[in-house]
């Protein structure tokens, strides 16, 4: 499917693109399979249409919302944003979605909304891998923001990418994009958006919590205990051009986001 | 087949990683990160062919397949070869031919910590392995070889300590490992069994 209404004026990262098949074939979307060609090759199957999202918590209008009525009157954006996975690995992507923070006007949060928290669809037959015996997650994957994140101009839900509707694997048909954290605080296939008082759970935090923090931003000088994210591979490479590059503070986005952390040790709070 | 036949096709079996990562690599067939997958795979391959090797003497034993322990050595040979490029793929394509951080990242990550010592054995036992250092090592040389049990299960751990979220990998080939350990340990559980039983020690079987 085809997106129209895309404004490409809003270019934030200049790097070369990575190429359309290597953004739709390199993916880790652990309920498609833990293997980077698996959501390609499993999500086939999946069907993104009808879809509802469930706004709770926090805010004045609650309720059970079609993906359709929730895009309503949304303008949709062109965002070219590097991506910076936690496994040192990177790539440029041009989504197409919306900031979060206009969704999230629209149902009113209270003054108590302090964090969103994000879950994806729990659903074993369209997902093969919620059933494997092997597995350390316990499902469905969930993810959160601090408010003030979530508000930033920043941080989108994309619906699209290189101006197509965002494919299964790239976590159609809604997904959140946080270019300043490492790839997996950005969830995929979201069914439900809870605003709450709280700092809420998150799936890898839970798994490993000193590996993987509640904030999770890009930081070259916070190692993840098993590798250094001092640099990262830019995706597509060769083996014989590695195509390894420097990592930037806040994935290179500290001007428009380190205010957010002034004062927070980013040491104690990865 | 006559022996020197499988030996061709064992070499060349063993070889057929190593095969399709050269055409992966000219043909542009190893991924959007092709570092990973070299990595991964050498070193994937490398346990599997140790694995392999361990299997020999079980198979001598418990299927009479005595005809393949001419060829335990150059299955022993290629598990080596196949570690020692995932090392040099680890330095060369995750690092960036950085050499400084090799030694850094050897202190601070345990789970290459571990992988270190598994590939130094393999080394030892590499050079080792020729006729001529049996006949110099004697009885030491069987001794020596042993610490084979250490390099695989210290290969597993390496594997084992880089899961993130799939127990498959590492589960698949602890039990295969745990199999083969297990074997041996029966055996020499047998072996003492045997010793305490005969008046004459002399006759015990060597394995």
């Amino acid at each position: 499917k085809q997106l129209a209404a895309a404004r490409p004026d809003v270019v934030v990262a200049k790097d070369p693109l990575t190429p359309f098949y290597n953004v739709t074939h390199y993916n880790n979307f652990y309920e498609f399979g833990y293997q980077k060609e698996d959501p390609a090759a499993n999500s086939e199957g999946f069907n993104p249409y009808p879809w509802n999202v469930e706004i709770a918590g926090e805010v004045g209008k609650p309720g059970s919302y079609h993906l359709e009525d929730l895009l309503k009157g949304m303008e949709l954006e062109e965002r070219v944003y590097r991506l910076r996975c936690v496994e040192a690995w990177s790539m440029v992507i041009p989504w197409i979605g919306f900031p979060l923070a206009s969704l999230l006007k629209r149902f009113e949060p209270t003054s108590k909304a302090k964090y969103v928290a994000f879950t994806t669809l729990k659903d074993a037959k369209q997902f093969p891998e919620q059933k494997s015996y092997f597995s350390s997650i316990d499902w469905p994957y969930i993810e959160g923001l601090r408010m003030d994140e979530a508000m930033h101009p920043l941080t989108i839900l994309a619906v699209g990418l290189y101006g197509k509707a965002l494919p299964n694997q790239n976590g159609a048909p809604l997904r959140l994009v946080v270019p300043w954290k490492y790839g997996f605080k950005s969830i995929k296939s979201i069914v439900r958006i809870e605003l709450t008082e709280t700092q809420p759970k998150t799936t890898w935090s839970e798994i490993a919590p000193d590996e993987y923090g509640f904030y999770a931003n890009v930081n070259p000088k916070v190692d993840h205990p098993r590798w250094s994210q001092a640099t990262e591979r830019r995706l597509p490479s060769t083996l014989f051009s590695p195509n390894i590059v420097p990592t930037q503070m806040f994935n290179g986005y500290a001007d428009e986001v380190a205010s957010l952390y002034s004062g927070l040790d980013l040491r104690k709070f990865y | 087949m006559p022996v020197s036949a499988r030996r061709v096709l064992i070499f060349v079996l063993a070889s057929l990683p190593f095969g399709w990562l050269l055409w992966a690599t000219f043909t542009n067939h190893l991924g959007a990160d092709p570092a990973k997958t070299v990595v991964w795979q050498t070193g994937l391959w490398a346990l599997r062919l140790l694995l392999i090797t361990l299997c020999v003497s079980p198979a001598r034993r418990l299927l009479q397949w005595g005809w393949l322990m001419v060829h335990r050595r150059m299955l022993g040979l290629f598990a080596l070869f196949y570690a020692v490029l995932h090392l040099l793929a680890y330095v060369f394509f995750i690092l960036g031919a950085d050499f400084s951080r090799l030694g850094e990242e050897l202190i601070k990550r345990p789970y290459i910590t571990v992988g270190a010592p598994a590939l130094l054995i393999l080394v030892v036992l590499g050079v080792t392995s020729t006729r001529a250092m049996m006949r110099r090592l004697g009885k030491s040389w069987q001794r020596l070889h042993n610490s084979v049990y250490v390099a695989v299960l210290l290969a597993w751990l390496h594997l084992f300590w880089q899961v993130r979220s799939s127990y498959f990998e590492a589960a698949l080939y602890g039990s295969i490992t745990a199999v083969l350990l297990l074997i041996r340990l029966y055996w020499w559980w047998q072996r003492r069994q045997k010793v305490r039983r005969v008046v004459r020690p002399g006759q015990m079987e060597r394995g």
